[in-house]
């Protein structure tokens, strides 16, 4: 009993001798840190008399982060990067598919053949694991081999706070924290990450508003597939010469949608559900860095590219099987796939968007990476493979970006499909890495459930809107 | 600054054999534990890739890591456990990420305390390095990005800031590998005791204010006598920290006298 007495008068003691020094406690201490640091600091610092110091970092700041420059700025950094990306990879695609997928799927088959294996498990592994694992390579592997190491240098050389910096008085004014342009920056490489990042955020309230809107950052998974569809259908809208700029441009239209509907969101949660004060924060901007080109170069191969490819390859194999599955088995002749997309179409077509769509959707709830893929698996298999291959959920030369835009156009696909399918991808759910992540974030399921199922509510409110108004215009 | 002249020495790969020695992720049987802390974006990450040899993703950005990193290294026969914590400004906020570096150095005990610091802003930082100083007494001070400084005009004299803090101080360019070596050396002679360390405590003007934390410091004493870092609880107490007047209560707070590796684990479950 005297240990607890002699606890207890500890802190009633501390109780008692609180309330004499009062309320300035906290800036009696902050006021000696900040004095103790001062006279530290002066003894121990000569500075130099020859140039003021961070004079480059200055001016850089000034244009950088300007009231009218910022924005602009940033945008066109935003579209040299996916220019870049966009260029790049056609080449480096078309040479993989032709690699994994033309020369080596009929080699193996063919192995396989001659070991005069069961036709459902050469399918099953040839036509459904290893085809779909080939095509996520040759999509995914170019544009992130380009985009993440151009990405990790602006990040290296500091770029990356002064988008904080420009957005912030944008997100005060949607009741968000200006910290949240930095979690939403990390988003943009992966949600879960993103998610992990609001960390920095001290405000519940706000904390919570930038996860649920973490998601409106494209991220990792979804990069591809915009590059890839921006350049079939809008791309193709354009002069050859003219192609790559504005697929770009499509691409920056959905990452600054992205940004906007994080904004809405962020002020719709602020007026309705979670109510309250803006706290204040202070960004300490980093002195801008010369990027070591050749470690930024690894680490974003290793971390990212890789690491992303990986996961990619970890659950396309599965899925492939799974495409292959449910393409084979038949219920009354018809294979399942093609009962759902029957069965879905006519929701769909209000939408502007298709069964496989969501089919594809639904098998890639794990990787928003392998949507691409399984679209076009579902669709060579729904249409019967007349010129395109030999057998349900096997696809074949598709060796460039040409045969991936005739093969979906032959299926239907229109410039309306197109821009839904970018539009969805943007405001569709999590992928379940993220949703467990919000849940390990919050512990509240009744919020993981917000953070689900909003974007797709939203996802399919815009898509709805937008194709009504496509076909009142045509 | 002879330190600085011996460049090609600390670069030369004969003078590094048998020193360090990088040990990655593996941490078992390790004889010290080393927390990495300090401002956010001064490098904390890259120190720790340095010594550890992995390759933790470092970015240009404050915020970068919010969550603890473990990794490990030897040197001189000796194996240590190092724990890049999250940047921070201070001790005294709540958000999730500062909660994760000052409960790792309160009840984690590490048996040194790296404090990076970015040397074109070194009084900004050493507003964290007080309050640091109140939690720990075993502490290296890294002085950080000294290339950048020097580009900038901003020489900072490591030998009166060592005497001003009564903690060494270590002249590094974590980027370029500079100064890692004597770094490393450093935490070996701290942390077994070869040299000790008279950090610098905080003067107040308010003579109520230190008189309060006299008092409750006492009171400390006499229930919890191995309690390393009584200033600090005392502070806490002050300012009302509803944890730290639950572990008091609980009598929990006795518990972490020891800087035993069992204790150690024990306090990290709780974290």
């Amino acid at each position: 009993m005297s240990e607890t007495s002699g606890r207890e008068r500890i802190i009633s003691k501390a109780n008692k001798l609180r309330w004499e020094i009062g309320e300035n406690l906290y800036d009696t201490l902050m006021e000696s840190i900040y004095q103790n640091a001062k006279e530290i600091a002066e003894k121990a610092i000569t500075f130099s008399d020859k140039k003021p110091p961070f004079s480059l970092d200055r001016t850089l700041d000034k244009i950088l982060t300007s009231k009218y420059f910022g924005l602009p700025i940033m945008l066109i950094m935003l579209a040299i990067v996916f220019w870049l990306t966009i260029e790049g990879s056609n080449y480096p695609s078309s040479l993989l598919a032709s690699v994994l997928v033309d020369y080596l799927h009929p080699l193996i088959k063919n192995f396989f053949n001659s070991l005069s294996f069961p036709l459902w498990l050469s399918g099953l592994l040839i036509d459904g694991a290893y085809l779909s694992t080939a095509w996520v390579v040759s999509v995914m592997l170019p544009p992130m081999a380009i985009f993440f190491p151009l990405f990790t240098l602006l990040e290296d050389f500091g770029y990356l706070p002064r988008v904080a910096f420009i957005m912030d008085a944008l997100y005060r004014k949607a009741g968000a924290h200006g910290k949240q342009a930095l979690t939403m920056a990390m988003g943009f490489g992966c949600n879960a990450a993103g998610v992990i990042s609001t960390r920095i955020i001290d405000s519940p309230r706000e904390r919570l508003i930038a996860i649920i809107t973490n998601n409106f950052s494209l991220c990792n998974g979804r990069w591809p597939t915009q590059i890839l569809i921006a350049t079939i259908f809008i791309g193709g809208l354009a002069p050859a010469y003219l192609a790559g700029i504005y697929s770009a441009a499509a691409v920056i239209f959905i990452t600054v949608l992205g940004i906007a509907f994080s904004l809405v969101v962020s002020l719709f949660l602020t007026k309705t559900f979670l109510k309250g004060e803006i706290s204040a924060f202070s960004l300490e901007l980093p002195p801008y860095r010369p990027p070591r080109i050749l470690q930024t170069l690894y680490t974003s191969l290793i971390d990212r590219t890789i690491f992303v490819l990986w996961r990619a390859i970890v659950f396309a194999a599965p899925a492939g099987m799974l495409i292959w599955l449910v393409s084979n088995i038949t219920v009354n002749d018809i294979s399942l796939a093609n009962h759902f997309i029957k069965f879905v179409n006519p929701f769909a077509f209000w939408f502007g968007l298709n069964g496989v769509i969501f089919l594809a959707y639904i098998i890639a709830i794990p990787a928003n990476e392998i949507v691409i893929p399984t679209i076009l698996m579902l669709t060579v298999s729904q249409l019967g493979l007349n010129q395109f291959g030999a057998g349900s959920g096997v696809l074949f030369e598709l060796d460039s970006i040409e045969d991936t835009a005739q093969i979906l156009v032959s299926s239907g696909w229109t410039l309306l499909t197109g821009i839904n399918l970018m539009l969805f991808s943007l405001l569709h759910n999590p992928c379940s890495t993220t949703i467990y992540t919000i849940y390990k974030e919050t512990k509240s399921w009744k919020w993981t459930a917000v953070s689900t199922f909003l974007p797709i509510v939203l996802g399919l409110i815009v898509t709805f809107l937008v194709t009504q108004i496509f076909y009142l215009v045509n | 600054m002879t330190k600085i002249e011996n460049h090609n020495c600390v670069n030369c790969p004969v003078h590094n054999a048998g020193n360090l020695k990088k040990l990655g992720i593996n941490m078992e049987n390790f004889d010290f534990v080393v927390a990495l802390a300090g401002n956010p974006n001064t490098g904390k990450s890259t120190v720790f890739n340095t010594l550890t040899g992995l390759r933790q993703h470092t970015g240009n950005w404050p915020g970068k890591t919010v969550t603890r990193a473990e990794g490990a290294f030897e040197y001189e026969g000796k194996k240590f456990k190092i724990v890049d914590l999250p940047g921070t400004y201070s001790l005294l906020s709540t958000s999730a990420d500062e909660e994760v570096a000052r409960d790792f150095l309160l009840f984690g005990q590490p048996d040194v305390t790296v404090i990076v610091v970015d040397s074109t802003r070194l009084e900004r930082n050493l507003n964290l390095v007080l309050q640091i100083f109140e939690i720990t007494d075993r502490i290296v001070l890294c002085l950080n990005l000294i290339d950048e400084a020097k580009r900038n005009g901003i020489y900072v004299d490591d030998r009166i800031l060592s005497k001003q803090l009564g903690v060494p101080v270590i002249p590094t360019n974590a980027r370029s590998g500079i100064g890692i070596d004597e770094l490393t050396k450093m935490i070996f002679e701290v942390a077994t005791g070869n040299y000790v360390c008279k950090p610098f405590r905080m003067k107040s003007d308010s003579q109520e204010f230190n008189k309060s934390i006299e008092e409750i410091v006492n009171l400390l004493a006499e229930e919890f006598p191995y309690l390393p870092n009584k200033r600090w609880v005392a502070l806490r107490l002050l300012e009302g920290d509803q944890n730290i007047i639950n572990s008091i209560r609980s009598g929990e707070l006795g518990n972490i006298k020891l800087n035993s590796p069992t204790k150690l684990i024990e306090a990290e479950n709780k974290i």
